[in-house]
């Protein structure tokens, strides 16, 4: 008994892991989509959609290769001072940074 | 019978042949930017008629009309320039002309179509009929390096007018003999101008500064004062916000002796008098893009940057007060008004709609389909300088 009570705690425990997984998996997804849609239209706004450049350089991969990942997070988060590049920490997590960083640096915007 | 069957032959080819004339005085076109693609409208049946594909990568694209209305001159940010033809509802010619661009003007005879470019920084001048390249003028600067260009616009006179990003300075340059361009070159005007306009009047071309505060003037009728610093105390001991986008000066909004413009890195949209001296801030949404002026100027219509972009407010002009708040939707790129102002039509980009909304009720008239919409550019421009 005491056995059977266990292993269908021990189920539901799995059960209740999983659909937790399912749901953040889901929610990173999302927010993997809009920060997509943000490169492409509103970095895109100063560094051109396709990311070739425009009043700020290019975002392409081949462009950021020799950019640490800290430069590129210190940029983002904290702005170019003396240049238009705004600071995007009020609306951007460390997290979000880090998804921005991966898809540039994989081409995965367009 | 012969003879009257010919003519009852002629009666009705002429009447098939009128029924496809039409004028191009209601027609527009609508930037899908994502789609390389333009739409076609007309705003006296609020509808859009065709789809023009082929023209790369539209992002921030602008449009400048020849001054017959019937062709449009599409510069992208790719360095590609398209002239397309209205009737034809078609592209008549396009070419890559630099490798990144920001916008054009048509001069003040129609037979020049200047480029702002990226990269090569300079402008290129181009035959307005066969896009044949007429002058290539590289904006060097300092020991040979080479500026992004910014705020080209066309001035009275056959002149053409922009700002050097990267140099700070403004240049002037004389088309009236297209063999020999002549550019005035004014130094040191400010750190990192973003933009220019031209009063509609054609006789003042205005600078924003990104790197400092207040703006940059070139009176055009006085060119041998130079450039002059107005509003130089805007801003000073506040603390600016992170601009998200850079503000727009074209149209920029002027009514009766008060202009309007965007404040960059605040929430204000700025009052300046005849005389160039601000009189007031307006409090607002958000940081404004466009300050739009109603063509009557009764009302000044702004948009703003991300993430405050679901917004427009409207300014009455003579309360300077915001008299209606709108929430089109999600960014909310660009307005352009009817001609006389009954009405004006909105990008709403992440809703791919563009709405047509009459400017008295605010109660929106028309909604179209459109993907991922940003500038739209009705022929009226044709005849006004700057546009």
């Amino acid at each position: 008994m005491l056995k059977k009570i266990s292993l269908w705690r021990m189920l539901s425990f799995c059960v209740l892991i999983c659909l937790t997984l399912i749901v953040r998996a889901g929610e990173s997804v999302d927010r993997r989509l809009e920060l997509q849609h943000l490169i492409k239209h509103d970095c895109g706004s100063c560094h051109g959609m396709t990311l070739s450049g425009g009043l700020g350089p290019s975002l392409k991969a081949e462009a950021l290769k020799n950019k640490s990942d800290e430069l590129l997070m210190v940029t983002i988060s904290e702005g170019r001072a003396g240049t238009p590049m705004p600071a995007w920490k009020s609306l951007l997590s460390k997290n979000d940074i880090t998804i921005i960083i991966k898809l540039l640096r994989n081409s995965a915007v367009n | 019978m012969k003879k009257i069957l010919f003519i009852l032959l002629v009666i009705q080819l002429t009447g098939c042949a009128n029924q496809n004339l039409r004028g191009t005085g209601d027609l527009g076109l609508i930037v899908e930017r994502a789609m390389g693609r333009l739409q076609l409208v007309e705003h006296t049946h609020n509808r859009s008629l065709a789809t023009i594909e082929g023209l790369g990568d539209l992002s921030h694209a602008s449009i400048v009309y020849s001054r017959d209305a019937r062709y449009g001159f599409v510069f992208g940010r790719d360095g590609g320039l398209t002239k397309i033809d209205l009737l034809e509802q078609k592209i008549v010619k396009r070419i890559m002309q630099s490798g990144n661009s920001i916008g054009g003007a048509i001069s003040q005879d129609g037979k020049l179509i200047a480029v702002s470019n990226y990269k090569p920084g300079g402008i290129n001048v181009f035959n307005s009929e066969t896009l044949e390249l007429v002058a290539n003028i590289p904006a060097i600067y300092g020991a040979g390096k080479q500026s992004k260009t910014v705020g080209l616009v066309d001035a009275p006179g056959q002149l053409f007018v922009f700002s050097l990003y990267d140099a700070g300075e403004i240049w002037v340059v004389d088309m009236k003999d297209i063999s020999n361009p002549v550019v005035t070159k004014y130094k040191e005007v400010g750190l990192l101008p973003y933009d220019g306009l031209i009063t509609p009047d054609g006789r003042y071309y205005i600078a924003g500064l990104f790197g400092e505060d207040g703006l940059a003037m070139l009176d055009l009728w006085h060119r041998e004062n130079g450039v002059t610093r107005i509003m130089d105390h805007y801003g000073k001991g506040k603390e600016k916000l992170p601009v998200y986008k850079m503000p727009h000066l074209e149209g920029w909004a002027m009514a009766g002796d008060k202009m309007l413009l965007p404040a960059v890195g605040q929430h204000e949209v700025l009052v300046m008098d005849n005389n160039w001296k601000q009189i007031k801030s307006i409090a607002v949404h958000g940081q404004p893009i466009f300050v739009m002026s109603r063509p009557d100027h009764r009302q000044m219509w702004v948009n703003f940057a991300h993430p405050r972009n679901d917004t427009i407010q409207v300014i009455d002009t003579e309360t300077l007060k915001v008299i209606k708040t709108l929430k089109p939707g999600k960014a909310v790129l660009h307005m352009e008004f009817s001609p006389r102002g009954e009405q004006v039509w909105m990008s709403v980009r992440d809703e791919d709609r563009v709405d047509v909304v009459d400017t008295q009720t605010f109660a929106v008239v028309k909604r179209l389909k459109v993907d991922k919409p940003s500038g739209i550019f009705f022929t009226n421009r044709a005849h006004k300088t700057g546009l």
